[in-house]
């Protein structure tokens, strides 16, 4: 069935269908839509879940925490300092592989206060160990959420995932969305039914302590779940288009890379905007492409590294920066090409705390990386007030 | 999951933590105790035990030498001596 709907409303219908035990959210701008969808249909009698109300949080975080360890499908989703707030239970529950699905509506990050977009809160968490897919649009924040859980819970995985929408341009944009049949749904996506779960009939602890001669090998463990998590999303994508019949999610995308000269590397929904502006540069005779990157977390190196190996001059659209340092995706790019020589890589910071990025920014990056190679080299950057 | 994450009811057992303790331990002189039963109450590890007067004990394996014992019990009848002292028992 196809319905206008905004990106909040995709991502509430998606875990709808996904039928979870419990929800705990706060509310949080841009957020707020999500859960305020999931809570009327929980009060409607439509979703049969458990909605938990909180006073932060950190709280709803180690409510769905409790929940998923008790063996129930959970739901949570945040924003910006909610989602940083939630960061001390957020690193918990990759560390005790728990498959918890957050759906992250990104926003800038304080002060000063901006409610309006970037990629800066979930950027923040990329070291906590879940995985990480940014949607570029509507349907995909959807299919993504359903997919979501489908990974996090198989028992080869068992690592949280945090599904990423831009905060307004997607969860306040409406746009046409193909929302799937319950049974469709129930068919791709098996009952959550995990080995161990908390059972007072048969007592175990979670979350316990590791010293030194254990710790080093439980994060190993854990980054090398997160990593094999590559090979299960091809499998994944693969089996959601066999069911549903459309090719959604997946590692990255390639736009008009054949043959480009340059590229743009970016992720979320700013890749809607630079696809239209390489079409026109390509109207008129310009060999520019765009890669996409869907999975940040675990990071697809080889597939990047595949994508741009014809690709002489490479740009970084990063929506955050770690200050003091460059853009998270262009220090990423930067280390999986090291030692592989001529190639020019550069990294721009664009978009922060709502700063719209139009055709004519993504003009003046193809333009710029022309110039000499940068690191961190702001766009649009007013030099008075 | 190559690592398994949790654990059963009582499994600290498991992990002999005596190994932590440094300098000194506790030496149950077992001469002027009267079985108040302080040193039991005070443990952080729950491993003191006995009944009778002058049957108190500690178990090395997990005892981490942190001296509650020896300063909680009335008559004197627990002294922290240095690790390398032979065990009078
Ligand atoms: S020294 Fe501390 S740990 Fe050892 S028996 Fe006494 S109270 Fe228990
Ligand atoms: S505290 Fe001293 S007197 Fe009391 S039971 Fe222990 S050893 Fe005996």
């Amino acid at each position: 069935m196809k319905d206008f709907i905004e990106g909040s409303e995709a991502v509430a219908r998606a875990v709808c269908l996904c039928k979870p035990g419990v929800i705990s959210a706060y509310p949080i701008t841009p957020q707020t839509h999500i859960v305020e969808g999931l809570a009327q249909m929980v009060a409607d009698g439509r979703l049969k879940c458990q909605f938990v109300n909180v006073e932060s949080e950190h709280s709803a975080a180690s409510v769905v925490l409790g929940a998923v360890a008790a063996g129930e499908r959970v739901f949570t989703a945040s924003s910006s300092q909610g989602l940083i707030l939630m960061s001390e239970v957020i690193f918990n529950i990759a560390g005790m592989r728990m498959p918890v699905v957050l759906a992250c509506v990104n926003r800038s990050l304080s002060a000063p206060i901006n409610i309006w977009n970037d990629l800066q809160d979930s950027m923040a968490l990329r070291d906590s160990g879940w995985v990480q897919l940014y949607a570029e649009n509507n349907q995909e924040a959807l299919d993504l959420t359903i997919q979501a859980y489908r990974l996090a819970e198989d028992s080869r995985a068992l690592v949280p995932v945090m599904v990423c929408l831009d905060g307004y341009v997607l969860s306040h944009g409406l746009e046409v969305v193909d929302i799937p049949e319950e049974d469709k749904v129930a068919q791709f996506l098996p009952p959550f039914n995990p080995a161990e779960k908390l059972d007072t009939a048969n007592p175990k602890s979670f979350g316990l302590l590791a010293g030194p001669d254990y710790y080093l090998e439980i994060r190993h463990d854990l980054h090398q779940a997160v990593k094999d998590t590559l090979k299960l999303i091809p499998e994944i994508t693969a089996d959601f288009k066999r069911i549903f019949g459309r090719d959604s999610g997946g590692l990255v995308e390639s736009y008009r890379l054949e043959d480009a000269e340059m590229a743009i590397v970016s992720a979320g929904s700013v890749c809607g905007t630079i696809k239209d502006t390489v079409d026109n540069l390509r109207a008129e005779g310009k060999k520019v492409g765009l890669l996409r990157i869907i999975t940040y977390r675990p990071f697809p190196e080889e597939l990047i590294l595949q994508a741009l190996a014809k690709v002489p001059m490479v740009a970084i659209l990063d929506k955050a920066i770690s200050l003091g340092a460059t853009g998270p995706i262009y220090a990423d790019l930067k280390a999986a090409f090291q030692g592989k020589p001529g190639k020019k890589i550069s990294g721009y910071i664009a978009g922060l705390g709502g700063r719209d990025i139009t055709p004519d920014t993504i003009k003046e990056i193809f333009q710029q990386l022309a110039g000499p190679e940068v690191s961190n080299q702001f766009i649009g950057l007013k030099s008075s007030f | 999951m190559r690592i398994k994450l949790t654990a059963e009811p009582g499994s600290a057992r498991n992990n002999k933590t005596g190994s932590w303790r440094v300098e000194r331990r506790p030496q149950f002189l077992q001469k002027n105790c009267s079985a108040c039963r302080m040193c039991i109450l005070v443990c952080p590890e729950g491993i003191v035990s006995g009944k009778e007067k002058n049957s108190f004990k500690t178990d090395y394996l997990y005892c981490k030498g942190c001296g509650l014992c020896a300063a909680v019990c009335p008559k004197k009848d627990i002294e922290m001596v240095p690790e390398e002292t032979e065990s009078k028992k």
